[in-house]
């Protein structure tokens, strides 16, 4: 039942991108297609389950051992960061296409505050280490939820006549805003 | 360049926030009222001059193949000052038991570290200029970035709650909706859109 209420809460009532406001530069940046939105959407589910994982175990068994709960931020950032590169090589070995479409956003997944975010919030909300891998898990299928659909609609948007100073990204903003409201609705459904 | 060219720049022209679009989570995450906004913008401005200032003075002695990682160290130590700092003095509740600034920035004064501004900066500038260019364009950008935040800030705070920096201007409850998510992605949405008509009139004088 516990872990219901956390997919529920992190995927729809506090959706990372739209109520938590993490992971807004890929949210903008890549969501102009939405067959790249996917790939997106993809590794940073894969980067996220695996670094808030890692960072747990790195938390629980040697932070608190040595007694140096405030290098947090310093040592997560940086296994964050040779996770990111590790994915980068599997996936440029594995998929050439992927890794093609992906481009420049896949070193950007390291400054992606959405990883960072959730690995602080989950020993923040001191959950155990498979609470913390299902909150990791929907999380970034919340992101996944809020790119993809929010690629469907900048699609259509390429098609509409709009004022010139509101072409691309500003028009973006105020569409997400709409977004934004719809998933104001789902407030309250978890305490 | 000259220096002042160079500390103005990061206000209207090369506006981190509004023309580069850079840093778009704290902007949005913090920006629910306008003393929030500011303490998070020099928050950021602190760590961007001082990581400025190191990286350039040791950007020499790193292997271009480790630069990113040592570049990130650098900036996750000045973040890390900052939180103690802010822990330690701009932690108390207000009056009426509203949460402090800290507790109100939350994870957001970790997530500094992954700012893009600040990498950005360090990658762009600091790296191959000298110390002093370095920590000017620091302060210009930080100030840039603290300016952004802070009138999307008021207005957010002028709209949804009738106020800025807490003195009443409008009698009754505002929009409410401003203060809440939705509103920052349209307040925001429309700050860029008047900045880029700004930044045309400019280049067309």
């Amino acid at each position: 039942m516990d872990y219901i209420l956390i997919i529920i809460s992190a995927v729809f009532v506090n959706n990372i991108v739209m109520t938590q406001f993490l992971g807004i530069c890929p949210f903008i940046g890549v969501s102009n297609k939405v067959d790249t939105s996917m790939g997106m959407a993809g590794a940073v589910m894969f980067v996220m389950v695996i670094a808030t994982m890692v960072t747990y175990l790195l938390q629980q068994y040697i932070l608190e051992w040595l007694g140096i709960p405030f290098m947090q931020t310093v040592v997560f950032i940086l296994v964050i960061a040779a996770l990111v590169q590790l994915v980068e090589i599997i996936l440029k070995k594995v998929s050439p296409a992927m890794y093609q479409a992906l481009g420049i956003f896949l070193p950007l997944i390291t400054t992606n505050c959405t990883i960072l975010g959730v690995a602080i919030l989950a020993v923040q909300k001191e959950y155990n280490l498979m609470e913390s891998v299902v909150y990791a898990f929907s999380n970034a299928a919340g992101f996944g939820l809020a790119l993809i659909t929010f690629a469907g609609i900048r699609e259509q948007l390429d098609l509409v006549n709009i004022p010139k100073s509101m072409k691309g990204v500003p028009i973006a903003f105020i569409i997400a805003g709409l977004l934004a409201m719809a998933f104001m609705g789902f407030a309250g459904i978890v305490k | 360049m000259n220096n002042l060219k160079n500390f103005t720049k990061g206000f209207i022209k090369e506006n981190p926030v509004l023309v580069l679009f850079l840093g778009l989570c704290p902007t949005l995450g913090t920006s629910n009222s306008a003393i929030n906004g500011l303490s998070m913008g020099l928050a950021t401005t602190f760590v961007l001059v001082l990581s400025n200032v190191v990286i350039s003075s040791i950007s020499r002695f790193i292997p271009d193949k480790v630069r990113i990682p040592s570049y990130i160290v650098v900036i996750a130590s000045f973040v890390t000052v900052v939180d103690f700092m802010m822990k330690a003095y701009l932690n108390t509740p207000g009056k009426n038991f509203e949460p402090s600034i800290y507790d109100q920035l939350g994870i957001f004064i970790p997530l500094i570290v992954v700012n893009c501004i600040v990498l950005g900066r360090a990658e762009a500038f600091a790296s191959k200029n000298g110390v002093f260019a370095s920590l000017i364009d620091g302060l210009g950008m930080g100030l840039g970035f603290a300016f952004a935040l802070f009138m999307l800030g008021s207005v957010r705070e002028l709209l949804g709650n009738g106020s800025i920096l807490g003195f009443k201007f409008i009698k009754g409850d505002g929009m409410l909706m401003f203060v809440s998510p939705p509103g920052a992605f349209l307040a925001l949405g429309f700050l860029i859109m008047l900045m880029r008509k700004l930044n045309q009139k400019l280049a067309k004088n």
